[in-house]
């Protein structure tokens, strides 16, 4: 079998903070194939940013991983383990190069006094082997490539000369342009409006098959991650709580809370049927939750084995995984 | 049929964003020509992307926005307000009528008051309540409606999650016993489990108040299930109004049609055949000729890049501001 193109094991992150340690992701394990669209679900405060962030060790100073998290990438027959790398200089061949990242507010990731050009140059010339001259030839091509009109005109403009919408082709044009093995899409079309939302979804799309890279897509809007991925993974409070194919997860969800997530969402087929919330609030990550982190909300807790043991992510029929006391009885007692 | 509580006419907004000793100002008309009526009771939706306008309009109703051509009425059956020619002591009275719900509950609420003190502020300021007694009963029975307990009013908003801080938003907005109520995006910064269970909080209220809600909202499926009646906006101008179901069903403008298509389908085989829109909303500062919509309209031709097409009824409450709408889709 093939290698995955990343592994992720045991992921565990904290944070110190004046409030304490928190725990932000707690024992996360997934692979990503090469060519894969993997979708990572959850909502604000999910883990799934701090996740993404991991496999390019972005979070911040004050992070702290578990000893035996371990995230392992498998690029050009060579085995790179990422939370070994210590300085900057080492993770560079991580950082924008095997693994590059789109982000949420393409305002917010452009150097606003370098012109959209020169950012591209710049990284282009770390990267790659690439002249100023071919370097920036390269970048008006990809510029072209994600459809951006007048391309050489708008090489030599900033970032507030660009509409929302060309400002994140132009992040896309940019993480593409180093030929990365592995892209972290993260929340990629939340800032957009949904016909420029739909042009950046086939836009990613035609990429994926040319480019051939494997994708980390976050997002809390499934119906995006429906158009998307290949497989889905959804979080909760830091928690990997049920993994499978995309067609699997969004048709017949096994854990109550993805099936609660799919219940509240406001269908278009059916106007008339009543939005049902998922009961409760999210708990601070403060005072997580013993036991099952899910059971202060849901709707089927088990009562003492959910508030008190972790359900493990198990694998069920199929290659999918749930972590859920409930399922696992469900599916002993079938068997 | 029941009177119009708010009817707005033709109702332009306009700002001045340049300014020039010699030669032309430059000005940018937000809302042009707008004309819609919200039945007393009704959830009014206000759909459009960035840019078209919502926002503003939403505002002109309230006052908040400059109303610099046209009319917009007030009629609760008690007072009855033109808001282009109010009086002071009028706006006042029209401001206990009349509250806001903002999109962004973490900075909608002071961070150095207590809950109590935020929900009790708009009683104080407008002088509603006469004592202290009388003010924390009404905090009280607000809160409650709001589904909030009486021990959160002593805390101070950072306590609260998203969804608590937008029912504290809620509870503030309706403690001046207003008949009509902005709520201005007010789930769009909320995540999907909480954002169901505000919006069945913003119905339940509605029903059993008897409220008239303008809600304005970029997300065509959570307006699809709120409202009753729905208007569309795109560059300022207003392209399609009808009751939901009419608008969902059988929408008549292309751009409403295109909306529909670019919401992501939760169906993973589903085949997206529909047409999608290309290009980017124009600046409305230097607004395209004719139909605003004709520089991404694939059904463009050309009338519509010489004529501004005006808003018409197609059937019934359905209105529609297009040219070609009859031969497009009247099927």
């Amino acid at each position: 079998m093939n290698k995955p193109l990343i592994s992720v094991k045991d992921l565990t992150v904290r944070f110190h903070t004046d409030e304490g340690l928190i725990t932000a992701v707690d024992n996360v394990s997934f692979d990503i194939a090469p060519g894969e669209v993997l979708g990572l679900v959850g909502e604000s405060g999910s883990g799934k940013s701090v996740t993404a962030k991991s496999l390019m060790q972005l979070n911040a100073g004050n992070t702290q991983y578990d000893e035996k998290s371990s995230i392992i990438l498998n690029v050009d027959d060579q085995e790179i383990d990422v939370l070994s790398l210590k300085n900057d200089s080492e993770l560079r061949i991580v950082r924008g190069g095997a693994i590059s990242m789109i982000f949420q507010e393409p305002m917010a990731s452009f150097a606003p006094a370098i012109t959209i050009g020169d950012q591209m140059v710049e990284q282009l010339l770390i990267h790659s082997s690439m002249t100023k001259k071919e370097a920036s030839e390269f970048s008006i091509e990809m510029l072209e490539r994600v459809g951006i009109p007048d391309a050489s005109q708008r090489f030599k403009q900033y970032a507030f000369e660009f509409s929302g919408g060309m400002r994140q082709r132009a992040m896309i044009a940019m993480a593409l342009s180093t030929k990365p093995q592995l892209l972290i899409a993260d929340e990629p079309t939340t800032a957009l409006d949904v016909t420029i939302q739909a042009q950046v979804i086939d836009l990613m799309k035609d990429l994926v098959s040319e480019f051939g890279m494997g994708i980390l897509f976050i997002t809390h809007d499934l119906g995006v991650i429906a158009q998307t991925a290949d497989r889905v993974a959804v979080m909760y409070l830091g928690n990997l709580i049920e993994t499978g194919t995309v067609r699997q997860v969004i048709r017949e969800p096994h854990h109550p809370y993805t099936l609660g997530l799919l219940n509240a969402l406001p269908k278009l087929d059916d106007l008339e049927a009543p939005l049902t919330p998922v009961p409760g609030d999210i708990p601070s990550p403060l005072e997580r939750p013993s036991g099952c982190v899910f059971h202060t909300r849901c709707p089927q807790n088990l009562g003492a084995r959910c508030e008190t043991e972790i359900p493990k992510l198990l694998k069920g029929a199929k290659n999918r995984m749930t972590a859920c006391h409930l399922v696992e009885e469900n599916g002993a007692s079938k068997s | 049929m029941n009177k119009p509580l708010v009817s707005v006419k033709n109702l332009t907004v306009t700002y001045q964003i340049g300014h020039s000793f010699v030669g032309k100002n430059t000005y940018l008309n937000a809302v042009n020509d707008a004309s819609i009526s919200i039945t007393k009771g009704s959830f009014y939706g206000l759909v459009g992307e960035s840019g078209s306008g919502k926002t503003t309009l939403g505002r002109a109703i309230l006052k908040a926005a400059p109303i610099s051509k046209g009319s917009v009425h007030y009629d609760d059956g008690e007072v009855s307000y033109d808001l282009s020619a109010i009086s002071k002591i009028e706006l006042k009275d029209y401001r206990k009528r009349a509250q806001l719900i903002f999109q962004d509950p973490y900075a909608a609420l002071s961070p150095r008051m207590t809950v109590r003190d935020i929900i009790a502020e708009p009683l104080e300021v407008m002088g509603i309540t006469k004592t202290r007694e009388e003010t924390d009963k009404r905090v009280r029975e607000i809160a409650q409606k709001c589904r909030l307990n009486l021990e959160h009013l002593r805390r101070f908003p950072h306590a609260f999650s998203g969804g608590q801080r937008q029912r504290i938003s809620i509870a503030r907005a309706l403690v001046s016993g207003p008949q009509f109520i902005v709520a201005d995006e007010s789930v769009a910064a909320l995540d999907v489990s909480i954002q169901a269970d505000v919006l069945n909080l913003l119905k339940d209220i509605q029903r059993e108040m008897g409220l008239t809600f303008l809600f304005i909202s970029h997300d065509l499926s959570v307006v699809a299930h709120t409202c009753d009646h729905v208007a569309v906006m795109y560059l300022g101008r207003l392209v399609e109004t009808a009751p939901t179901s009419q608008l969902f069903n059988s929408p008549k403008h292309p751009y409403t049609k295109a909306l529909f298509s670019a919401i992501p389908s939760l169906d993973p085989d589903h085949d997206s055949q529909a047409q999608k829109l290309e290009g980017e909303i124009p600046s409305p500062t230097d607004p395209p000729p004719g139909c605003k919509f004709h520089t991404r309209c694939p059904f463009a031709e050309g009338i519509c890049m010489t004529e501004e097409p005006k808003l018409e009824v197609a059937d019934g409450e359905h209105e529609v501001s297009c040219h070609r709408w009859r031969e497009l889709f009247n099927a």
